[in-house]
């Protein structure tokens, strides 16, 4: 494992944890920043063939809105 | 094909000029009883690739391969008596791909049926949100459909938000339920015995492809401009695995197809954090951790950072690390021992780093578009891909939301 992703995903685990301990009700009147449509947390239908391309090209698959099985990626 | 792409487009344009008339709002969407649209979507996309590492041809020879795909969604709604809101959604999508490695299947045509295809792919999901209970559930079924594969899905889910609608968790399984036509390559399909040369009974009919996955999934705002989401999969493959065209060639010269397990288990896990910085600038990041069970192990990191020019218009670069270690069965052109029990040369399954750069234009606007008062969204998006294998891909995508 690289190290600059070790660095990358420890960062963001420590965040997380830390995020998640010190979670704060936001009233719907201050939910402008939430309800952006750039913060939504799926994948957007513009990465579709993104999401695509990278399941058939990489082992890896899932956790990410992707699919994880069905088609055959032979090609 | 192009004459679906024509009758594609010139629907999807009907739709857009009835759009194009002034409607009233509706306010009272969720309670209505009556089916009423609530969102069209059309994706047009284009993608290239090139490398040096084909597996059809043992993990040498090019892998030119493009891509058009066109993907057109609609979901509808309604309300029921106990003030539920019904979404009904249909997707339908065609691909139409070319790829000189495929045409090496049988290298002896001049452009077998091999070197282009078309795939496609209708799908019908229901939802049902209860918003006084909290939670909602759906469904959905899908087909796809091409010259040597044949997939149909089935899926179902479940999420519970909190009464703020500040944590959501969700659940969903699904099914896909496959058919292969097993083409061999030219030489492998007939067997040289002392009587001389017979049928490969390997070589024609179809194998099933069973794959199952369950999902779990937590999402959490944590103040007001953060909010963060993690997902587990755990997804188990059963059948024809490897890739019936796809040869290897041994140590000793000679040649046969890839030879993989018939199962294979995999377990992903990402956590993604997206954060409003300042007005303008958002910072969204993603990691993924996965292993499976063919003995490979990968990292993902992404960071994303839109930028809005306007409130309407933001601009987004990207990028993405990505690095995996290999399967247990794979090796290079002419290093596999052919006493292996399994074996593969697809550099898919190779040891690799990866990176993924771009840039997303995007332009919302409830008030409406070009005149087209229903018009939501234009969204492009461009990729660049590069592997250290040697390959390297590029894509192109353009998203219309009408809402």
């Amino acid at each position: 494992m690289n190290n600059n992703t070790r660095l990358f995903a420890r960062l963001l685990l420590l965040f997380s944890a830390g995020s998640l301990f010190s979670c704060q009700t936001v009233q719907e009147y201050n939910k402008m920043y939430l309800n952006d449509a750039e913060m939504v947390l799926s994948a957007r239908k513009v990465q579709k063939t993104e999401l695509n391309f990278l399941l058939y090209r990489e082992g890896a698959s899932g956790a990410n809105g992707g699919k994880t099985g069905g088609g055959c990626g032979c090609n | 094909m192009q004459k679906i792409y024509l009758h594609a487009s010139l629907f999807f344009l009907s739709i857009l000029s009835s759009f194009g008339q002034v409607t009233q709002q509706d306010s009272t969407a969720f309670k209505s009883r009556k089916l009423k649209t609530q969102e069209i979507n059309f994706v047009s996309s284009y993608y290239t690739q090139d490398g040096n590492n084909s597996a059809v041809t043992g993990g040498i020879g090019t892998e030119e391969l493009t891509d058009i795909a066109t993907v057109f969604d609609i979901t509808m709604a309604r309300g029921d008596a106990r003030n539920r809101l019904h979404s009904y959604r249909l997707e339908v999508g065609f691909d139409h791909y070319s790829s000189a490695s495929s045409d090496l299947i049988d290298p002896t045509t001049i452009s077998s049926a091999s070197a282009r295809d078309n795939r496609i792919y209708p799908s019908l999901s229901w939802a049902m949100q209860d918003d006084v209970k909290g939670y909602t559930i759906g469904a959905g079924l899908s087909v796809s459909t091409e010259y040597d594969y044949f997939s149909k899905g089935v899926n179902v889910n479940f999420a519970k938000f909190s009464k703020d609608r500040s944590r959501e968790v969700g659940l969903s399984l699904g099914a896909f339920l496959d058919s292969w036509s097993m083409i061999y390559p030219i030489e492998l399909r007939t067997l040289e015995t002392p009587s001389g040369p017979v049928d490969n009974p390997d070589a024609g009919g179809t194998n099933p492809r069973n794959s199952y996955n369950a999902s779990v999934s937590l999402a959490q705002v944590i103040n007001k401009r953060l909010q963060a989401s993690a997902m587990l999969d755990l997804a188990y493959q059963t059948g024809q695995l490897a890739t019936p065209y796809q040869r290897v060639y041994f140590t000793d010269n000679s040649v046969n197809v890839e030879k993989l397990p018939d199962t294979r288990f995999k377990i992903p896990v990402g956590i993604r954090l997206n954060y409003f910085a300042t007005d303008r600038i958002l910072v969204k990041t993603f990691y993924r951790f996965y292993t499976d069970d063919w003995g490979i192990t990968a990292h993902t990191a992404e960071v994303e950072l839109p930028y809005k020019l306007t409130p309407f218009l933001s601009v987004s670069p990207f990028y993405r690390y990505y690095t995996q270690s290999a399967a247990d069965y794979f090796a290079p052109y002419k290093e596999h021992d052919r006493q292996n029990e399994f074996y593969t040369s697809d550099y898919d399954l190779s040891e690799f780093v990866s990176h993924l750069f771009g840039l997303n234009l995007r332009y919302n606007s409830a008030d409406g578009i070009l005149g087209i008062k229903k018009l939501n969204t234009l969204e492009l998006r461009y990729d660049h891909y590069n592997r250290d294998t040697g390959l390297v891909a590029d894509a192109i995508a353009l998203a219309i939301t009408l809402k």
